[in-house]
């Protein structure tokens, strides 16, 4: 299958760009204004009823430095589709598809867990795998795989714990 | 460690023993040890087998795994121990009865393993004092059963009634160079009670 193929004109008036995956998955980049617009239209228009994932790539140093990968499944067509976006450091915001598919918000959470993106819309925004109040998000580029005080929040509970155990006496 | 010798000239038929307190208090509290199975990750499904009928672990007295902290004395952390975890294996082990022993089952709990990251405590010996390391990915349970076995022989040596007249001792020693707790003698009593706790990281802060 060569490209969108039968994707091909569906797209309506939704700007985009068609990439040329390396696994020969149908890819499309978009504005980050025109996502819903165009995951809407996937979902209604051409059947992809599954998201499947919501990560992100962390292009660092480069800019705009993250893209943002979402990609979808339609069983009824076996058809799977790639959707790019690119956000900046500075206003690393996407629009939550949560709308859309429900089933996204672990993925997104997975996402703003690990590459601190917010996504706009989401119900419940909060740490996935890392602690809450960790900090830091481990799958950037500019982070040690070490860690930065992975320890700091266990510290700071056992320190308030020894506290409350002097206390007692 | 003297063993428990039957006098054989008895005043009544029934017999006595003669023996140091000492002897019999280990002797019984080795021979009973209730392990808190921490099963992490890989390691738990071992730890399974351990106290399975094949490996039979009530052969050495230690079958008897409850799932409350409050009711056993050897703590088995069996897995990848993680930073988000820590607290709550922390807190099993403040929950669990003096005395009591650890037992760093497979190289994550032993020193983080093949996981240096930052998600992973890098040994649990950064929380808590630690009696036995058992190294493998994961370990056999025959090399388990090794480990309680030798735990047992470190059980003898203790002075529990010599300890109870003393001042309590701290058990849990923060070690610089080692970079986590060692095991000091483990005397057999509280050693929270005087209610002083030195931090983990008071050094750094000094």
């Amino acid at each position: 299958m060569s490209g969108l193929g039968r994707l091909e004109g569906a797209f309506g008036g939704v700007e985009h760009v068609e990439v040329a995956a390396a696994d020969g998955m149908p890819c499309v980049e978009v504005e980050r204004d025109d996502l819903i617009a165009l995951m809407t239209l996937l979902r209604d228009e051409l059947g992809f009823e599954a998201c499947t994932i919501v990560t992100a790539v962390d292009h660092f140093p480069r800019e705009p430095r993250f893209q943002v990968v979402h990609q979808l499944l339609s069983l009824r067509h076996n058809d799977r589709v790639r959707v790019h976006c690119r956000v900046s450091e500075d206003d690393a915001r996407v629009p939550s598809v949560t709308g859309l598919w429900p089933g996204a918000a672990y993925f997104e959470r997975e996402a703003y867990d690990m590459f601190g993106l917010r996504f706009d819309g989401h119900a419940d925004l909060k740490r996935l795998l890392m602690p809450e109040g960790y900090g830091h998000h481990p799958l950037r580029k500019d982070f040690p795989h070490q860690g930065i005080e992975p320890d700091r929040l266990y510290k700071e509970w056992d320190r308030a714990r020894r506290h409350a155990a002097g206390s007692q006496g | 460690m003297g063993s428990l010798k039957p006098v054989e000239a008895s005043a009544t038929d029934g017999g006595f023993f003669a023996t140091r307190a000492d002897a019999l208090v280990n002797w019984g509290r080795k021979n009973s040890l209730w392990p808190m199975p921490l099963g992490l990750s890989c390691c738990g499904i071992e730890l399974m087998a351990m106290l399975g009928p094949k490996f039979d672990l009530a052969r050495f007295g230690a079958e008897a795994a409850r799932f409350t902290p409050r009711q056993c004395d050897l703590l088995i952390v069996a897995g990848t121990l993680t930073w988000k975890m820590a607290e709550a294996c922390r807190t099993i082990y403040d929950q669990m009865p003096d005395p009591k022993w650890v037992i760093a089952m497979g190289v994550c709990s032993s020193s983080g393993g093949m996981y240096d990251s930052y998600a992973v405590v890098q040994g649990v010996d950064m929380l808590m004092p630690v009696d036995v390391y058992v190294p493998g990915c994961p370990p056999r349970p025959d090399a388990v059963i090794d480990a309680i076995i030798k735990l047992q022989r470190k059980i003898e040596r203790e002075r529990p009634v010599k300890s109870l007249l003393a001042e309590p001792v701290r058990d849990d020693v923060w070690d610089e160079g080692h970079g986590g707790f060692l095991r000091q003698p483990n005397m057999g009593v509280s050693t929270h009670r005087s209610g002083e706790y030195v931090a983990a990281d008071e050094g750094e802060e000094a």
